[in-house]
């Protein structure tokens, strides 16, 4: 069967400095995998890698068996793949409602629409005319996952969602991923908190140094394995 | 006291023609933190291609634009795309040196074709006619023209920029354009597309310049000059700042002549560097820089 999203020996490089080794990914429809990894890992530069912000082999990342290593970004939201960015990213001098239009610039069809990401989180609505600059922490994360998925995409890539916000938020964000699923769009997130991406995933892979050093279903990872892997320990 | 009203209003008039000359500078610096040196000898080129198509066509030079505007803006896209886009992102000094390459070109490709000689487009009557507004007051209609076609252009750019989808790209990709392109963005083409804009807007600038006085290939630095510095009194990106440093300029050169004629350039350097020591980032900042 064609994986929906397949890296094979994908190497990724700052420079002189490499930081992803040969990395195999496998993502099928539907399915909610999480990188998971220590600082420094080479997760978000994975990410980063699959949506063309950094340079890769055609061959090293296939989307439903066609090479798109390397292709411009634009190229890869149009497939639909969109990132939401690692530090959310958003446009400060645009509304609420201009970043999540923005996120519509490809024009891909699909059943995201302002109405259904204000559905999805309902403060989005009532502070659309708000610069993104005077929103708390969670409610641009709200954004930022709106914005990407007005790209209509089939994969939907999470760069670290928890990153400074509170459990409690974190919560709130993280509620979002059943409707997004229940849309068949397939999801990546990438996590330090293991706890949390251990609970959404169906498999996790975890990465250190930039290799891939550990991977399976979470139900058959046990703690210890996963410490090993995720410290070198 | 008329006298004062006098000097005032052709000061705000006069600020009219340096809003135009300054409008594309401040798209494009707010769109893609790119320092234009060679704006002043576009304007210049602007002048010449009205020239051109005046003396090819026999049609009038106000209705030139109708072919001076696409030229520029075809000129524009060009350019951006086919070198300027090369320079971004490398640092501040590539954009400001091919810039200032491309000023000399600019110049020595026009002294080469039309010659040193000063040319001036002539509109007839309608160039010196007025509306009396009092004993010793009256209203040139040919700067009052330029005057409303600067608010025009300014409120045509402002709705371009926060009521199209292209302006909300021209935005989102000044505030970061790595995040733009992971949603589909193709900023080559965006900037292309601002830099095509801006040379629309000095089309107006520089038929308005050739109306107004004589101009010859060397006088596009000048022209820069004062593009800055409505540019800074007004702060950096902002479009209806950057009226209000056209006719802060104006009146302040106005006044300046007003008082001897030779202090006319200086009243207005003067009236700038006020401005960079009280208010440095400008009267009206873009509030995200």
């Amino acid at each position: 069967m064609t994986a929906l999203l397949e890296t094979q020996a994908l190497e990724a490089r700052y420079g002189d400095f490499q930081a992803l080794f040969g990395i195999d990914l496998a993502l099928q429809d539907g399915e909610t995998v999480a990188i998971i990894g220590a600082n420094g890992a080479g997760k978000s530069t994975l990410l980063r890698t699959i949506c063309g912000l950094n340079a890769a082999a055609p061959e090293a990342v296939r989307h439903r068996g066609q090479a798109i290593g390397g292709a411009a970004p634009e190229a890869i939201v149009a497939r639909g793949i969109a990132l939401v960015p690692e530090g959310r990213r958003l446009f400060l001098s645009l509304t609420v409602e201009e970043n999540l239009l923005m996120g519509a610039y490809a024009k891909r069809p699909g059943p995201w629409t302002l109405q259904r990401v204000y559905r999805l989180f309902p403060v989005l609505e009532e502070r659309r005319r708000v610069s993104g600059i005077q929103l708390s922490g969670g409610q641009q994360q709200m954004v930022a996952i709106g914005r990407a998925l007005m790209a209509n995409p089939e994969i939907l890539l999470c760069d670290e969602l928890s990153l400074g916000l509170a459990p409690i938020i974190i919560r709130d964000v993280y509620a979002a991923l059943p409707a997004i699923k229940a849309e068949g769009t397939a999801v990546v997130v990438v996590e330090q908190d293991i706890n949390q991406a251990l609970a959404v995933a169906g498999r996790v892979y975890c990465l250190m140094a930039g290799r891939v050093t550990l991977q399976g279903r979470p139900e058959e990872l046990d703690r210890e394995r996963i410490r090993a892997a995720y410290f070198g320990v | 006291m008329t006298g004062a009203i006098d000097t005032i209003l052709q000061g705000t008039l006069l600020g009219g023609l340096y809003a135009l000359f300054a409008a594309g500078l401040s798209l494009i610096f707010g769109v893609m933190r790119l320092v234009n040196i060679a704006h002043g000898d576009l304007i210049v080129l602007a002048a010449y291609t009205a020239f051109l198509a005046v003396q090819l066509t026999g049609i009038d030079p106000l209705s030139s634009l109708i072919i001076v505007v696409p030229v520029m803006f075809v000129i524009g896209y060009a350019l951006q795309r086919g070198l300027l886009n090369a320079t971004l992102g490398r640092g501040i000094l590539p954009p400001l040196l091919v810039t200032f390459g491309l000023s000399i070109i600019i110049q020595n490709a026009l002294l080469q074709g039309f010659s040193a000689d000063s040319r001036k487009l002539l509109l007839g009557p309608f160039e010196t006619a007025s509306i009396p507004l009092g004993p010793d007051l009256a209203i040139g209609w040919f700067p009052l023209l330029i005057f409303a076609t600067a608010v025009v252009v300014i409120a045509a750019l402002q709705a371009l920029l926060h009521r199209t989808r292209i302006g909300r790209a021209f935005r989102a990709v000044s505030d970061d354009p790595e995040t733009a392109r992971l949603y589909g963005v193709d900023h080559r083409h965006l900037f292309a597309m601002a830099m095509g804009v801006a040379l629309a807007v000095v089309s107006f600038a520089g038929v308005f310049l050739a109306i107004r006085t004589n101009f010859d290939p060397a006088i596009g630095p000048a022209r820069l000059l004062f593009a800055f510095e409505a540019v800074i009194i007004g702060g950096l990106g902002s479009l209806w700042g950057t009226l209000a440093g056209g006719v802060i300029l104006g009146i302040a050169q106005t006044v300046g002549a007003k008082i001897d004629p030779a202090w006319q350039l200086l009243a207005g350097h003067i009236a700038f560097l006020l401005v960079l020591i009280f208010r440095p980032r400008g009267l009206f900042p873009r509030a995200v820089d």
